[in-house]
Formats: C-alpha cells, sequence, structure tokens
C-alpha cells in the first residue's frame, strides 16, 4: 500500500484531510451548476411551486367565519349544539355587533356565500338580514333622537367619545378595533384617523366606545371622511342604550355631554329592552334553526376538512361525518369516471401505438422520418382545431355518420351519437395524446438491435414466438413509459372533455375548473386538485412498486 | 473457381449474387461448397460481403440470384427457423431479459423438448463452455468473455450440424481472443460440427481454420488451406492481406523452366516464379515474403540474379531482426532475418546485395 497508515484520514499534499480538499475543490464546480439552474429554479420556485402550495393551503384554509364573527364566534364557544336549541341572548348581541360592521363592509354576503357551501340557504339568510340590519331597535333609537337632538348631532358624538379637549386617550382600544376592522375587511387600517377614543368614556360606556371607534376607523379609512362631521352608526347607538340599561354609571361622570347621558339614562329605563334574537328571527327564520348555529361552529375554526369532505361526497354533521344525500354525490362518480375513461384511453393508445412505433424502430431511415412527420403533425395543429375537427366528424349531422347512412348501414333517423359523450371524448382524446405513448416507445424500440430476433429466429423460433418472447419484453419499458405520460396527462385533461364530453364525458378537472371560474369555491376546487395530485402520486408509487421505475425508458 | 461440385457437399452456394439497392452488386457470383464437418474461414476486408454471404445462409437475406444448398436441398425458400443453423452474432445477443440457462433452453422450449431433459441439456452445455456456476446470472452479469462463452453454447445446444460465427471475438481483447480462438476450433473438431466462421483478422483465420476463403469485392479470391494461402498465393491481392509481403513493379523479360526473369523499372534483373503471367512484356508485381529474402548469398545458386540494396533502418525485435532496405527505388522493402548466432546487423547506410530462391518469389498480375 502507499504512505497512508491505516488509522488517521488520507491526507492531501498540503495536510488537510483529503475529503476536506476534495469538497473545496467541488464546492466551485457545485457553485457553479447552481448559478446555471438558479433562472429556472426561481421562475419554477415562484409561479409554479409557490401558487400550488398556495392552493393546497386554500384546501383546508378557513378563516373567513372567524374573520367576519370573531365575536359571535367567541360567544358561541360555550354553546352545546346538543341541547337542539339556537343559542343564548349574548350569542345574538355578538352577531349584532359583527354583523353591522360585516354589513357596513360589504363582508356578510362573502361568509354567506362561503357557509351556502356547508348548508343550502345560509346565502339568503346573511344577505338578507344584512339588508336589514339597519333597522334593529330601530324604535329606541328614535326614542333617543326625539329626547335630545344632540344625539343626531356629529359634532356632539365626537366630543362626548373624545372625552373633550386634552382628554387621555385610550390607544389600546383604538389600535384593537384597528386589528379587528382589517381583520375583516382584509385592508389597511393604520395611520391617523383624527380620532382617539377618551379613557374615562370607554371605562364609563366600553360598548358604545367600541363601536363609535370602529365607526370611526371605517368613516376616515374606507369613506375617507371627518370623523367629527359624520353621524354615527345605528350600531353606535343601539351599543350606547345598551351600556345605559346595562347601569352604567353616569352620574359621576363629568366630561363633554354627561347632562345629556344623566337624561339619556332615565329615558333608557322607561324603554324595552333590545332583543337581537327576536330582530334576527324576524328577519330570517333560517337564525331560530340550531342546524344554521351549528353549522357556524362546526366553521368557526381557521382550519377545515370540510372541503375534503365534501371533495368525497361526505358532510360533517351533528351525528359525525355521514354521506351527502343521494343527488348531492358527483365527486366520487367522477373520480371513477375521470380514472376510468383515463385507462381506457391509455389502453387505446398503447393497442394503437405499438404497431407504428415499431415501424418506426425497423423501416429504413427515409421511411421512418416521413412517418414519424405524420406522428408530429398532430402537434403542430391547434389543440382546439383537432377537437372541433372531431366535433366534426363525429357529430350527428357529421361526416362519419353521413358515410354509415350513405352506405345504409344506419338509417336516417338512427343516426348514431358519438359526441358530447364518453365515446367522444375517449376518441377525440386517444387521438390527442397518441404523440405521448408513440414517441417513448419508439425510442425504446429503436434501441432494441435488430440482432436479438434474428437470434431467436435462429434458434428455432417463429415470427410470434420470436416477437413475444424476445422482442415485446424488451419494449415494455417503452409502453411503461408511455402509460405514465399518457395517463397522468389525460387524468387531468380538461380541454377536450370540456368540448366534446357533454354531460356524461366530463373529468374531475372540467369540476374543478367550474369551481374556480364560476361557483369561485377555491377551497373546494383546491381540495379536488389535491385529490387529484395524491391520487396520481399514489398510483405512481403502486406502478414503481409492481413495474419498477427501473424499468421505465425513454430512450 | 466456377466448377461445380456441390455433389457431396453439406453446405454449397452455386452462383450466388445478392443486390440491396438493386444497383450495386454486393456479392458477385459466389461459388463455393464445403464437406460436412469443415471448418471453412470467410476473411475479407470490411464490406467484402462476407455477413451478406452469412445472412443468406441463415435465411435472413435472400439471395438476388442462385442457389443456396444445404445437404443437397435448396434452402432459398425455407424460413430461417426451420433451417437448423446455430448462429453466434457478433455482440452476442444474449436476451438480456433471461437468465443465462433460460437464454440456453430457449432453443430447447421452441422445438419443444420436456423439462428435464431440456435441464440436461442445458446443464450439459454450460459444462461444455466451463460456465456451469453461471446459470442463474443475467447475461449484463458477465464479462465479454463470459457472454461469448454462452452465445456459444447457445448456438450448440440444439446439437445444429452447422454452426455460423459472425466475428464471434470482435470485441474481446488479444488474449482472451486466442485463448478462444483455440477453444472454439477445439469445440468444433470435437462436436464434428460444420462451422462458416466470419472475420476480418487473418491470424484467426489462419491458425483456426481447415480451409480459408478470402473475400474482396464480392468475391472469392482464392479459398485454399491457410499454408497454401500463406505460401502460394494466387492474387496480388491475397498476397497482400495475407501475412506480410513485399512486391515489385516490373516487366516478364522472359520464362524459361519454370522461372521468369523480371526487369524491375529501375533497369534491374530477379528471378521470381510465373503465377499470373504467361507471356514476355506482360507488366508484373512480384511478391517475397520478407523472411524469405536472403543477404546471405552464398546460400544461393551461382547463377542466381541479386539486387543492390542499401540499409535504410535497423529494429531489433528479440527472436528476429527487421531490416528495411532500399531496393530499386522503393524504400520500404522489409527482410527478416532469425536472430541466430552468426547473423550480422546490418548497419543503416551500408550497401549489400539481396536475392532469393526462384519459387519463392512469386510474380503475379500487375495491380
Ligand atoms: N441491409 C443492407 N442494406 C444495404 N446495404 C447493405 C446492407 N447490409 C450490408 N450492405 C452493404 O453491403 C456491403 C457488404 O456488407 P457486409 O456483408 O456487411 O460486409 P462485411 O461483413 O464483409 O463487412 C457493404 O457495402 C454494405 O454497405
Ligand atoms: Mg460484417
Amino acid at each position: 500500500m502507499s504512505d497512508t497508515t491505516d488509522t488517521g484520514p488520507v491526507l492531501a499534499a498540503d495536510g488537510t484531510p483529503l475529503k476536506r480538499s476534495l469538497n473545496r475543490a467541488l464546492r466551485a464546480q457545485k457553485m457553479r451548476a447552481l448559478m446555471l439552474i438558479a433562472p429556472l429554479l426561481i421562475f419554477v420556485l415562484v409561479t409554479f411551486i409557490a401558487p400550488i402550495l398556495d392552493m393546497l393551503f386554500r384546501s383546508v384554509e378557513n378563516q373567513i367565519v372567524s374573520n367576519t364573527l370573531p365575536y359571535t364566534v367567541e360567544q358561541l364557544a360555550d354553546w352545546d349544539p346538543e341541547t337542539g336549541e339556537a343559542p343564548g341572548d349574548a350569542v345574538f348581541a355578538a352577531l349584532y355587533k359583527d354583523m353591522f360592521i360585516a354589513a357596513e363592509t360589504k363582508r356578510h354576503t362573502r361568509l354567506g356565500t362561503r357557509l351556502n357551501y356547508e348548508q343550502v340557504g345560509l346565502s339568503s339568510m346573511f344577505r338578507g338580514s344584512g339588508r336589514q340590519i339597519d333597522d334593529f331597535g330601530k324604535d329606541q333609537i328614535k326614542a333617543l333622537e326625539k329626547l335630545d337632538n344632540s344625539w343626531k348631532d356629529a359634532a356632539f358624538w365626537y366630543a362626548l367619545m373624545t372625552g373633550g379637549e386634552g382628554a387621555e386617550g385610550h390607544t389600546a382600544l383604538l389600535n384593537a378595533q384597528r386589528v379587528r376592522m382589517a381583520t375583516v375587511t382584509g385592508d389597511d387600517y393604520d395611520g391617523d384617523i383624527g380620532f382617539v377614543p377618551g379613557r374615562a368614556i370607554a371605562a364609563l360606556l366600553p360598548e358604545t366606545a367600541q363601536a363609535y371607534t370602529a365607526f370611526a376607523l371605517f368613516t376616515a379609512v374606507e369613506d375617507e371622511d371627518v370623523v367629527a362631521e359624520e353621524k354615527p352608526w345605528e350600531a353606535v347607538k343601539v351599543a350606547l342604550i345598551r351600556d345605559l340599561q346595562a347601569g352604567a354609571d353616569v352620574a359621576g361622570y363629568d366630561g363633554p355631554g354627561a347632562a345629556e347621558l344623566r337624561a339619556a339614562q332615565e329615558l333608557a329605563a322607561e324603554l324595552p329592552a333590545l332583543d337581537f334574537r327576536q330582530a334576527f328571527t324576524a328577519s330570517d327564520k333560517g337564525w331560530s334553526d340550531p342546524e344554521t348555529w351549528r353549522t357556524i361552529q362546526i366553521y368557526s375554526p381557521d382550519l377545515t376538512s370540510g372541503y375534503f369532505l365534501n371533495a368525497v361526497d361526505l358532510k360533517q354533521s351533528a351525528d359525525g361525518i355521514e354521506p351527502r344525500p343521494e343527488n348531492e354525490r358527483i365527486y366520487i362518480k367522477l373520480f371513477k369516471r375521470t380514472l376510468f375513461m383515463s385507462l381506457v384511453i391509455c389502453g387505446a393508445c398503447i393497442v394503437l401505438a405499438y404497431p407504428v412505433s415499431y415501424l418506426l424502430a425497423t423501416l429504413p431511415m427515409r421511411t421512418a422520418n416521413l412517418l414519424m412527420i405524420l406522428v408530429l403533425l398532430p402537434f403542430w395543429t391547434s389543440l382546439l382545431v383537432r377537437t372541433s375537427a372531431w366535433k366534426v366528424m363525429l357529430q350527428q349531422q357529421g361526416v362519419i355518420n353521413d358515410v354509415l347512412v350513405w352506405l345504409g348501414l344506419v338509417n336516417d333517423a338512427g343516426r348514431l351519437v358519438m359526441i358530447n359523450n364518453q365515446f367522444g371524448t375517449i376518441v377525440a382524446m386517444t387521438h390527442i395524446l397518441l404523440p405521448f405513448m408513440i414517441l417513448p416507445m419508439y425510442s425504446v424500440m429503436s434501441t432494441i438491435p435488430p440482432a436479438y430476433v434474428r437470434a431467436a429466429k435462429s434458434l428455432g423460433a417463429t415470427n410470434w414466438t420470436a416477437f413475444w418472447r424476445v422482442y415485446f419484453p424488451q419494449s415494455v419499458p417503452g409502453i411503461g413509459a408511455g402509460s405514465i405520460l399518457v395517463f397522468i396527462l389525460s387524468i387531468g385533461y380538461y380541454i377536450t372533455p370540456e368540448l366534446v364530453g357533454g354531460t356524461t364525458g366530463t373529468f374531475i378537472s372540467n369540476r374543478i375548473a367550474y369551481h374556480i371560474s364560476s361557483s369561485l369555491n377555491w377551497g373546494l376546487a383546491a381540495a379536488l386538485g389535491t385529490i387529484l395530485l395524491a391520487a396520481v402520486l399514489i398510483l405512481y408509487w403502486a406502478y414503481d412498486k409492481i413495474v419498477g421505475i427501473d424499468n421505465v425508458k425513454l430512450g | 473457381m466456377s466448377e461445380s461440385q456441390s455433389g457431396d457437399a453439406f453446405v454449397a452456394f452455386e452462383r450466388v449474387q445478392k443486390s440491396y439497392d438493386g444497383e450495386n452488386l454486393v456479392v458477385k457470383d459466389l461459388n463455393l461448397s464445403m464437406p460436412k464437418g469443415e471448418f471453412l474461414t470467410m476473411l475479407g476486408p470490411s464490406g467484402s460481403g462476407k455477413t451478406t454471404c452469412l445472412m443468406m445462409l441463415a435465411g435472413f437475406e435472400t439471395a438476388t440470384h442462385g442457389k443456396i444448398l444445404l445437404d443437397g436441398v435448396s434452402i432459398n425458400n425455407i424460413p430461417p427457423h426451420k433451417r437448423g443453423i446455430g448462429m453466434v452474432f457478433q455482440n452476442y445477443a444474449l436476451f438480456p431479459h433471461m437468465t443465462v440457462a433460460e437464454n440456453l433452453s430457449f432453443p430447447l422450449e421452441v422445438r419443444k423438448i420436456g423439462k428435464s431433459q431440456r435441464e440436461e441439456k442445458v446443464r450439459r452445455a454450460l459444462d461444455m463452455v466451463q460456465m456451469g456456476e453461471f446459470g442463474g446470472r443475467r447475461p449484463a452479469q458477465l464479462s465479454g468473455g463470459q457472454q461469448q462463452r454462452i452465445a456459444l453454447a447457445r448456438a450448440l445446444v440444439f446439437e445444429p450440424e452447422l454452426v455460423l460465427m459472425d466475428e464471434p471475438l470482435g470485441a474481446l481483447d488479444k488474449q482472451l481472443r486466442e485463448h478462444m480462438q483455440f477453444e472454439i476450433t477445439k469445440l468444433a473438431h470435437d462436436l464434428g460440427i460444420t462451422t462458416v466462421y466470419v472475420t476480418h483478422d487473418q491470424t484467426e483465420a489462419l491458425t483456426m481454420s481447415d480451409r480459408v476463403a478470402v473475400f474482396n469485392d464480392g468475391r472469392i479470391q482464392q479459398l485454399a488451406p491457410p499454408d497454401e494461402l500463406y505460401e502460394s498465393p494466387q492474387n496480388s491481392f491475397v498476397a497482400q492481406f495475407i501475412g506480410e509481403n513485399n512486391t515489385l513493379e516490373g516487366t516478364v523479360k522472359e520464362i524459361r523452366n519454370g522461372v521468369a526473369l523480371v526487369e524491375l523499372d529501375d533497369g534491374e534483373v530477379i528471378d521470381a516464379k510465373p503465377v499470373n503471367v504467361s507471356q514476355p512484356g506482360e507488366r508484373t508485381t512480384i511478391s517475397i515474403r520478407p523472411e524469405r529474402v536472403e543477404v546471405d548469398l552464398s546460400r544461393l545458386s551461382e547463377n542466381a540474379h541479386t539486387l543492390n540494396a542499401e540499409v535504410a533502418e535497423f529494429i531489433y525485435m528479440g527472436d528476429v531482426f527487421r531490416t528495411r532496405l532500399k531496393v530499386a527505388g522503393r524504400d520500404d522493402f522489409i527482410v527478416k532475418t532469425r536472430n541466430s548466432a552468426d547473423q550480422q546487423r546490418l548497419k543503416p547506410g551500408t550497401q549489400i546485395k539481396i536475392g532469393w530462391q526462384p519459387e519463392d518469389c512469386r510474380a503475379l498480375e500487375a495491380v
């Protein structure tokens, strides 16, 4: 052996361990390689991986309920759905606070749409109540304004809520409301709004101060008006009456508007208490249904399995997970159909592509090149044109039916339906995906030396035996590669089934597209997409187990 | 060589022609007959049509014209798998998806031979090539030489009477090649099979064969046992192609007593044996092997003609000395002398005289 001892590490000429100096030498090389792929890597990360991850996240993301109805969700946590009754007054009071802001910021319809996925009818309920919420407590507000005109005065309210010149401000309350408004709307509520709630008044009238601060933020940020010049929301006045009725100690208060407050408290004592439950139920009966509240409670966490359950035709109900009603089950059927049709397309491609690839691989160069051009020809034509051509070919007044009628094989009344169904989709997609089967098959077959078949024949095998026992096994990797390619392409195919699939020939991807662009249920679309991705990965894994990915060659 | 003597021949080509493109003949008028048990080698430069001949015999190419007979029966219309001819391909063509044993049992399976008999035959064939333990391996797990043996065993396992081999040793290194040459000839003779062997390596052809057919330009240039081929080449091509050879150009002056007097282009005169020349005045190429050139003139007969030569280079090669001379205006004339005790070592620049026995120098047609 050389001069290395068998105990220590091998050293380079300068005494550093050989491994380290090798790594150092290779590092520059690796960096250069990394630099070369960096543009593509960044491109893929930004435009491909990131959106996919975002979509995957959307399939479980569910912040809209807790963002839009923060107080309600908090109060609802204590409610036990097993009682079979709608929750108590505190929940409805919180719902009023949340709904008022949501309605002002027009976020209640979005929430309604979201919850409608889980329980039909909630969308119209949210929209209806949102429209009427300004009228809740109308009588009490009228009485208050009749008592003293200053309750209609914007400047009076502003003075009352700031606590007058030089009063100590309650910035914590202001910031809390900033966060709340920002969460509900998704907008930015930073910056000076020309208003800070007074600490004293906030302690005296907590609900009112909260509501007015929210109003002030909305006025300054969304409407870009001066807070002191705008009359406050009905919700502020409702909050005031509730504060006064709750026994706010206004007797000892001496800030601006103290006298008016004392008079208002006397009035409030005589007014009937505000019944939000009754008001909501009057605007829509749905609010008295415990099922409604159950849905809201189930979907109040930030993460949900609801989209995934929906994607496999299940739903969360009072008794746990259960299947959806018969007429709402579509996705399992669609997944099965997608898998089945992809397999059929894949099989059709194998059967059609094998002889062509064989010819390509065995014909003399010149003829093979010509044939190759014919194979690639479809790639030079637009996908839409090809698909539309199949429409022309296959429709009932189309070329094939005309020929069949002309030949007398079918009569004019009995023209075959070959388009806008599964058959049409399979025919058109087989045609479109055929090159993806032919090319890998061809490149594998062209590496099989003709000597093998000759050897088999010289050993006494007939043409068929030589093909089946010697040629075919060696071409299997090409079939494998082509099948994976075609199957994975077809399982996610969209445009062709959309154009020629009708109702019975559409794929799961058409449903995904529908949810992305029409129903705007991105969460469900993301869940369906995730399941599709998982299915492909599982199939790929199974394929690797059964056939072995080493047996797949592209050339 | 156009006479047909295929009466008792095992393999016979009769006036066979072959063209791939309808314009050029790749094989032109091939006539050949082999007795049973012969080891015949087709030797020739690349592109001379050897493989084509073999493929026609195996049935993978059809003859454009002529007849191919096997055991007296025309096989022109018999498909390859019914000819029962064993074949060893250049890159072995072992089926990569089968084990060695499966490769060997393939020809037996297609002949519907029973399992136990099959296993017995496979085992015997593997033992025959000393590969008994390798039955379970895949071809890719074997070295080149081992693959070669398996290919041989596979071609022999179904006991064909005729075996064809197309440059079977081309991919092996020199030492292994020499070893396999020996094994193949031994097997072929032990089993008594008729073998057609194709190579472009003349040493291989000379050491292995009973007879060698030298191919060039789609024709057999000479068909003869190795010694005859080396010592009595029938034409310039064979003389050049087989072994080392010195040539000189000249004109025949006279032919007397079976010896031709040739006047070289620089005016000198030398003796040669007329092979392809018959009349004085004909242009000729004379051909002499380097080891038959004499520098020691005392060994020649009294009145032998000699040539002037100048030593250009002396190369010591151990067992022999190789001297390059300038003779008759050419400077590539080689002389090989044995390294014996009394042999003198020629210094470059020395003027000497050389000569030879007339029967060692052959006057062939001019090229
Ligand atoms: N399949 C073929 N098609 C056309 N020409 C061929 C084919 N096979 C061989 N040839 C031509 O025939 C000639 C003889 O080839 P071949 O028999 O392979 O020679 P060799 O084996 O002596 O090297 C060559 O010129 C070659 O180009
Ligand atoms: Mg060849």
